[in-house]
């Protein structure tokens, strides 16, 4: 009994300040619902929240095929957030996850087509491998500016978020156009596809994503590597003292984080999409950082939070066509989300709650400024 | 050897080509630097006093959108140049709010910098579109129109090397005018003033700032909100003085190519415009190369580069002068550090 209430008390206290953040949220949108009901044409409408929120719900666990959106719309985000995660249990903010996102499904697209025709046995991981290695280089591009330089790798990454926007619309124009198709996109994957393994969507990229999240949890608990990679997070200076490579450390966790990204861009391509077409949607790049700093960069948090936001996705478009609340309202409800966790003397104030005995460091060596702690100065 | 000489040929051509076109080039840098420049000057104002922002982006989208509401809702009561004109105020009224959310999470709350950023941005990008959807689009119906230019008389342009300068900073409407004196008032104020003196102290060393009796929470609240209020002022350019409608997400990565310019720039008001005219010369030259292409080989050459290239340009500059930049200036030393003092915790 006792041992039950001692877990019991660990959870709590590990997840009550990110459940609460959560409620806490969803109580400040539904103001925002409310209040903004009063501008449309159905006008004030004090109950809107609850009646979107409800098909909400229902659109997310509802039915057998709103779970199987759900675990679909979460199997990127779990990969997504692993790379936001890594990422900061380094001290660094990897908010390149869409442009690595796409680079992995153009990279995942464009091999799948090639090889639409070939046995899927070989087909799926290449397509997969050519995924994984474009959200790499990706990463590295930022993650080695960063070591080499001290460019801040928030600015590099969102630049290159915009810069693989427009070249990948100019590749799938100019160089990659598949011919018998009225708009500019990638061939058919064919073969490539990743197989369905129950139901009409629910496909191989699932159970992969979820096994990602021991995967990482394995590197980042019982390898050395990881061990660098969180002393570096959490203090380079003593990081180099000990003889550990902040520089190289760096590097390697955003290459490691891009990789990531790009497996979520490359699954979502081929269990999802099916071809690269300019303006495919990159949400989960944002989504992710939501669902890292939800799961405190802790991977089974990680995999929690993004069941709970691929359910918001999934559950979306059903609460816009019944209540005619904007789908938007997801972001705002991510954001509060973000504001109550960075902010989180917020959620104890409104719920009374003690600080932990325990103090979660994850947040806390996220970053400083530009370049200054986490770098250091590039070697002579 | 050949193709050396004919690489040198271009390269000449090219800068031949640069100089013709740049009269007709500078108005337009301007304009596109503006919304950089404010952006700048916002992260320059509140990184001097130590609080980072990121957030910049979100704040123009918000500033913008919440301009272009107030032309939106009000122009038929009240007229489009009133209209236009309140539709600033409620634009710098809004950043300056925001800059307060953002003062309160990190000087007070002192939530990561960072994050608080982030957050900002996606609050923009999720409230934005939210409101576009429920209030804009179903209604149909357009804004309030964009703030008439002014006009130098026509003899000025064609005045010897002065012409042209004249007509870049004066052949605009009023925000991208006032860019400008903007620049230099807060070149002087930050430089030759006990307000720069104290949003220095602060920035540097807030504890030795402190201990002389500056009250460095209230410094850098007043420094972001004023900052803010100028981010706030580049949204209602986008919206009210450049294009006149929105579009979900219209900042378009505004707000981190202005971060690159404040950077480039090396925190100073003046630097980060020269940063903000190289952006929109970047930019301005993907449209002026399709508009007026030139002759020969160059412009065959010119043609050949896809156009997605020309509009990845700024961003692809922003990493290599981020790369080049940083490593060689420094930040203001208290840059993203929360002040805490002594005896509270």
């Amino acid at each position: 009994m006792t041992r039950v209430r001692t877990f019991a008390r660990q959870i709590w206290q590990v997840a009550s300040i990110p459940l609460l953040a959560i409620v806490l949220a969803f109580i400040v949108a539904a103001v925002v619902i409310v209040v903004s009901s009063v501008f449309t044409s159905s006008g004030f409408e004090p109950l809107l929240p609850l009646a979107a929120y409800g098909s909400l719900l229902a659109g997310a666990f509802g039915s057998g095929t709103g779970i199987a959106n759900t675990l679909v719309a979460a199997a990127p985000l779990i990969l997504g957030g692993l790379a936001v995660g890594l990422g900061f249990k380094a001290g660094l903010f990897n908010i390149g996850v869409a442009g690595q996102f796409l680079v992995g499904a153009f990279g995942a697209a464009v091999v799948g087509a090639r090889l639409a025709d070939a046995p899927a046995a070989v087909a799926v991981p290449l397509a997969m491998v050519a995924g994984a290695l474009g959200g790499a280089a990706f990463g590295f591009i930022p993650g080695f500016l960063k070591a080499r330089t001290g460019a801040h790798e928030v600015v590099t990454t969102i630049m290159l978020n915009n810069a693989a926007v427009l070249l990948l619309t100019w590749a799938v124009n100019d160089l990659v156009r598949a011919p018998g198709f009225s708009f500019p996109r990638t061939g058919e994957i064919g073969n490539s596809a990743l197989p369905v393994l129950l139901g009409r969507n629910l496909h191989l990229g699932i159970p992969l994503a979820v096994l990602t999240v021991f995967v990482v949890r394995w590197l980042l608990e019982r390898t050395t590597i990881g061990f660098e990679i969180r002393t570096v997070g959490q203090n380079p200076n003593a990081a180099r003292y000990a003889g550990m490579r902040p520089i190289f450390i760096i590097a390697l966790t955003m290459t490691l984080s891009g990789l990531l990204a790009g497996v979520a861009g490359a699954i979502q391509m081929l269990g999802v999409i099916g071809f690269y077409a300019p303006g495919i949607t990159a949400s989960v790049g944002f989504d992710s950082i939501a669902v890292a700093l939800l799961g405190r960069s802790n991977p089974i948090g990680i995999l929690f939070a993004a069941i709970l936001f691929g359910a918001f996705r999934a559950g979306a478009p059903l609460m816009q066509i019944e209540t005619s609340v904007p789908i938007e309202v997801i972001d705002i409800i991510q954001a509060l989300v973000i504001l109550f966790l960075a902010a989180d003397l917020i959620v104890r104030r409104v719920f009374r709650i003690r600080a932990p005995k325990v103090e979660l460091t994850e947040l806390k060596t996220v970053t400083q400024s530009w370049g200054g702690a986490a770098s250091g100065t590039p070697p002579p | 050897m050949e193709w050396l000489g004919t690489f040198l040929r271009l390269i000449w051509e090219l800068a031949v080509y640069l100089v013709t076109v740049l009269p007709d080039m500078l108005p337009i840098i301007l304009f596109l630097a503006t919304p950089l420049a404010l952006g700048a000057l916002c992260g320059v104002i509140g990184e001097r006093s130590g609080v980072v922002n990121i957030g910049i982006e979100g704040i123009m989208l918000t500033a913008a959108f919440f301009g272009y509401l107030t032309g939106f809702a009000l122009h038929n009561a009240i007229g489009s140049g009133p209209s236009l004109a309140l539709g600033i105020v409620v634009s710098v009224f809004v950043g300056a709010l925001l800059g307060l959310v953002h003062a309160w999470l990190t000087v007070s709350v002192r939530a990561d910098q960072i994050i608080a950023g982030t957050m900002m941005n996606i609050a923009a990008f999720g409230v934005t579109g939210y409101l576009n959807r429920l209030i804009i689009t179903p209604s149909g119906l357009g804004g309030a129109g964009v703030i008439t230019p002014f006009h130098l008389p026509d003899g000025v342009a064609n005045l010897p090397l002065v012409g042209p300068i004249l007509v870049m900073f004066f052949d605009q409407g009023p925000i991208a005018m006032s860019v400008l004196f903007i620049v230099i008032a807060l070149q002087i104020a930050l430089f030759r003033t006990k307000w720069g003196l104290r949003t220095r102290a602060v920035g540097e060393h807030p504890k030795a700032a402190d201990t002389v009796g500056i009250d460095v929470y209230r410094q850098r609240y007043q420094n972001v909100i004023f900052g803010c209020a100028l981010a706030g002022l580049a949204g209602a350019f986008l919206t009210l003085e450049s294009t006149g409608s929105f579009q979900n997400g219209m900042t378009g990565g505004r707000g981190f190519i202005a971060l690159a310019a404040m950077i480039f720039g090396r925190w100073t008001p003046i630097g980060a415009f020269g940063g903000a005219l190289l952006f929109g010369t970047a930019t301005a030259l993907g449209v002026v190369i399709n508009v007026r292409v030139p002759e020969g080989d160059l412009g065959t050459v010119l043609k050949s580069i896809p156009t997605f290239w020309y509009a990845a340009l700024p961003y692809l500059m922003t990493i290599v002068i981020l790369a080049g930049v940083v490593g060689r200036s420094t930040p203001p030393a208290a840059d993203g550090v929360p002040y805490v003092k002594e005896g509270k915790s």
